[in-house]
């Protein structure tokens, strides 16, 4: 049984607060791009169909961002509640890209202010597609700014510790420690592939329930086409996060793969079961494509749990997270592909049940993935909060009202989820595309104001 | 001049920054509310929506970079403060939340939702308070410092005469800077009656906020003997806060200037807060952290400046754009854009 100390606690509420907090900040970074696309082709090829589509998902964006600014603002303050201990020691080494951060969100907030109120008010409507290039720019380098401080509490750098006092600080370093390449390439590319496949899955409803389906089809084909992109770099990012776990940080790619022994030509195992004694059935096994995957080589050598000392070996349980994030990956990838290479070939129909019913699944399956990703992520660190020098029972708060905060932020996270699903759906529900263009173009006003 | 004062200097400065552009969001919101609620909202309601509609999350990071910035600079506050204001803290980041995302649903989503107003109107009085408790803790007290831990001592804090006249001034503040900042937005957008019922407020909440801020004084000279001797060595900053404060009041009364009359609000506002933390150094919080030993290493300082000069290069032209777009746009105020 876990014992809900207040190490325990303060755990599980960062944990709910990422958890809630990541599906805001995905679509924060990702959606803009979208918006910004949309609203170009529209401009450049006259298809008022697009403008639309970038005024509709900039309409549901502002309500997404307005809870990822609340619940960002409670993972910045509760990194400090929850982690004083930690913060006063690592504040010292990597406070640079949190302050940063600030800085470009402020600059998005600025420019997102301006874009969602002056639609009509240049002559010339390049002018305001140009206040959308901010906005993803700040968002991309917020994401950038906080994943770095991810990546410094896998592989800290940039100073000495000499007799228990930090000293040679090098905040530069410790930003662009080992972890940071990899890790933001991942973070935003995946950022971009969820948004863009959430998009799809509107559109593909759209389309299924039957209502306007030109409006529709224009949708699939952009953010389908953007999904497949993102999600091969995404791969790619994956792929390379891979090799850089196998040289700097051996036990999490070991923990996820249930890599027992250290040996040259490692077998990738897939999927699988864990019995009492460790021993893996029912389970995939690839011959040395783990040694591929992690070095590119066949005959590598890869590190495995034996070298790593038993309180200092994450869950095991990992294995079945990662598992779940590269199969969604794979599966998003392939039907995303799919479609673009149907609407590539004349006879054949893109717009069948089940294709549109695939495409259904893609935006709430990536947003899984994503999840997945992290918790493989933070979990393959424990023991640690900060690889090597600090642990998480020693950078916890020992305040005894964990518990109690805990349950508040639920609440408030359930109502928040509430409130944001009520509100979205009135947004869309009454207001179908087909009629609020009619009513942007011809100025005849049916509804109330919009 | 070492980087505890730039880092000092540069975060009273966000503080105050905050304090302004928070009050006036704070106190339109529970106006918005008020107005509704006595059936006034015809006339006032959509000059607020207006004004809040564009900056609200501009708002929001004045307080996120003052957080950030005090960790960054005097990482020893994140260990102290951290663990002191689980609680307080936990309130006013969900008092926060739902006031930031609510107010996002009522604008974005469903019109007039009285539920939503309510909730807007109530957080804008309750985050001051509860965000005011971090001031009243700085002065020391309040805090059981073993090598357990930090310990808040609730009750110490809950029957202090100096927490409530701390958490009072704090909240009519809100309501005098607000209705004085409307006054000026409302003659400025040429709305009469707008004009002359937030004229009223402004007029009315002058009063409690002379007497609050008088309190406050009292009840320092109980808590914090040392501090409220060291305010006194500032006495002329704090004359000049009440000479500002006297200005704006009599420019607003004779009805005339409402541009410096909020200028005028804002500077009694500035002398009165620096006086405060100028007499209040080297102490964050007292008697167990000062800015000299909490200070963060100078690489990191250095590195904080660096980036909060470029910060600024970016920021500065951008908000000035956003201002002329929205808040000095004549036409714009007036609802014709």
């Amino acid at each position: 049984m876990i014992e809900l100390d207040s190490v325990m606690l303060s755990r599980m509420l960062t944990a709910m607060t990422l958890i809630f907090h990541i599906i805001f900040a995905t679509v924060g970074v990702g959606v803009p791009v979208m918006i910004s696309i949309a609203e170009l082709i529209g401009i450049k090829k006259k298809d008022k169909y697009y403008s639309l589509m970038a005024k509709r998902w900039a309409r549901g964006f502002t309500i997404i961002v307005a809870v990822g600014v609340v619940t960002g603002t409670a993972i910045g303050l509760q990194l400090s509640l929850l982690w004083p201990s930690f913060m006063q020691l690592a504040g010292k080494v990597i406070a640079l890209p949190l302050f940063m951060e600030t800085f470009a969100f402020f600059f998005e907030a600025i420019f997102l202010g301006a874009y969602l109120y002056t639609w009509d008010r240049f002559k010339n409507p390049m002018t305001h597609w140009w206040l959308s290039i901010p906005i993803i720019i700040g968002g991309t380098l917020s994401a950038f700014f906080i994943t770095t401080v991810n990546a410094f509490m896998n592989t800290p750098a940039g100073f000495d510790v000499e007799d228990g006092v930090i000293n040679a600080i090098n905040p530069l370093a410790a930003m662009f420690n080992p972890a940071t390449p990899t890790k933001v390439f991942h973070v935003v590319s995946s950022a971009y592939m969820t948004s863009a496949a959430i998009l799809a899955t509107i559109a593909a409803v759209t389309y299924l329930v039957k209502r306007d389906q030109e409006y529709a089809k224009r949708a699939l084909k952009l953010t389908v086409t953007a999904t497949l992109v993102f999600s091969i770099s995404t791969a790619v990012a994956g792929d390379l996060s891979a090799k850089f776990l196998a040289e700097y940080q051996p036990e999490k790619l070991a923990a996820g793969e249930w890599h027992f022994e250290t040996e040259e030509g490692a077998d990738l195992v897939l999927f699988g079961t864990l019995n009492d004694d460790n021993e893996i059935t029912g389970e995939i096994r690839l011959p040395k494509a783990l040694s591929f995957l992690a070095y590119g080589n066949f005959d590598a050598e890869v590190t495995g749990l034996d070298k790593i000392p038993d309180d200092e070996e994450p869950p095991l349980f990992i294995h079945y997270f990662f598992d779940l994030m590269v199969s969604i990956g794979m599966f998003v990838l392939l039907v995303s592909g799919l479609y673009v290479l149907m609407t590539y070939v004349k006879k054949w129909n893109p717009h069948n049940k089940l294709m549109l019913w695939a495409l259904t699944t893609i935006g709430p399956l990536s947003m899984l993935a994503i999840e997945f990703g992290w918790v493989y992520a933070e979990i393959g660190r424990q023991p640690w909060i900060m690889r090597g020098f600090m642990k998480v029972a020693e950078g916890a708060t020992t305040s005894p009202n964990v518990g109690a905060m805990f349950l508040l932020f639920f609440l408030l996270y359930f109502v928040l989820g509430i409130g944001t699903l009520v509100v979205l759906r009135k947004m869309f529900k009454d207001h179908p595309a087909e009629v609020e263009l009619e009513h942007l173009y011809t100025e005849v006003g049916k509804g109330g104001e919009r | 001049m070492g980087y505890e004062y730039i880092g000092i200097t540069v975060l009273w400065v966000f503080l105050y920054g905050y304090l302004i552009v928070a009050s006036v969001d704070f106190g339109a919101g529970f106006f918005a509310y008020y107005a509704r609620r006595t059936n006034k909202d015809h006339i006032m309601n959509k000059l607020i929506s207006r004004y809040l509609s564009p900056v609200w999350e501009v708002t929001n990071v004045f307080f996120v970079f003052f957080f950030v910035g005090l960790v960054g600079f005097f990482p020893d506050m994140a260990y102290y403060f951290g663990q002191a204001l689980l609680i307080p803290g936990s309130i006013a980041i969900v008092l926060l939340a739902i006031r930031g995302s609510f107010y996002a649903f009522e604008s974005y989503g469903s019109k007039n939702n009285s539920v939503f107003m309510f909730l807007y109107g109530a957080t804008g009085l309750l985050i001051p308070a509860s965000l005011s408790t971090a001031l009243t803790i700085s002065e020391g007290g309040f805090l059981n410092v073993t090598d357990d831990g930090v310990r808040l001592q609730i009750t110490e804090l809950l029957l202090s005469p100096y927490s409530w006249s701390v958490v009072l001034l704090a909240i009519v503040s809100v309501l005098y800077i607000s209705s004085m900042f409307l006054s000026y937005y409302a003659h400025k957008a040429g709305d009469k009656d707008a004009l002359s019922l937030l004229r009223k407020y402004a007029l009315f909440w002058s009063i409690p906020t002379i007497i609050a801020s008088m309190t406050v004084f009292i009840a320092m000279s109980q808590h914090n003997p040392e501090h409220f001797d060291r305010l006194f060595d500032y006495w002329w900053v704090f004359g000049l806060s009440v000479l500002f404060y006297l200005i704006a009041v009599f420019l607003v009364y004779s009805e005339k200037l409402y541009g410096f009359a909020f200028i005028a609000v804002m500077l009694q506002f500035f002398f009165a807060f620096f006086g405060y933390g100028v007499s209040k150094l080297p102490y964050l919080l007292y008697p167990h952290v000062t800015i000299s030993e909490s200070v963060t290493p100078d690489a990191m300082g250095l590195a904080l400046v660096v980036a909060f000069i470029g910060g600024l290069l970016l920021l500065i032209p951008s908000l000035v754009m956003l201002m002329r777009m929205f808040l000095f746009d004549a036409d714009y105020i007036k609802g014709n854009k």
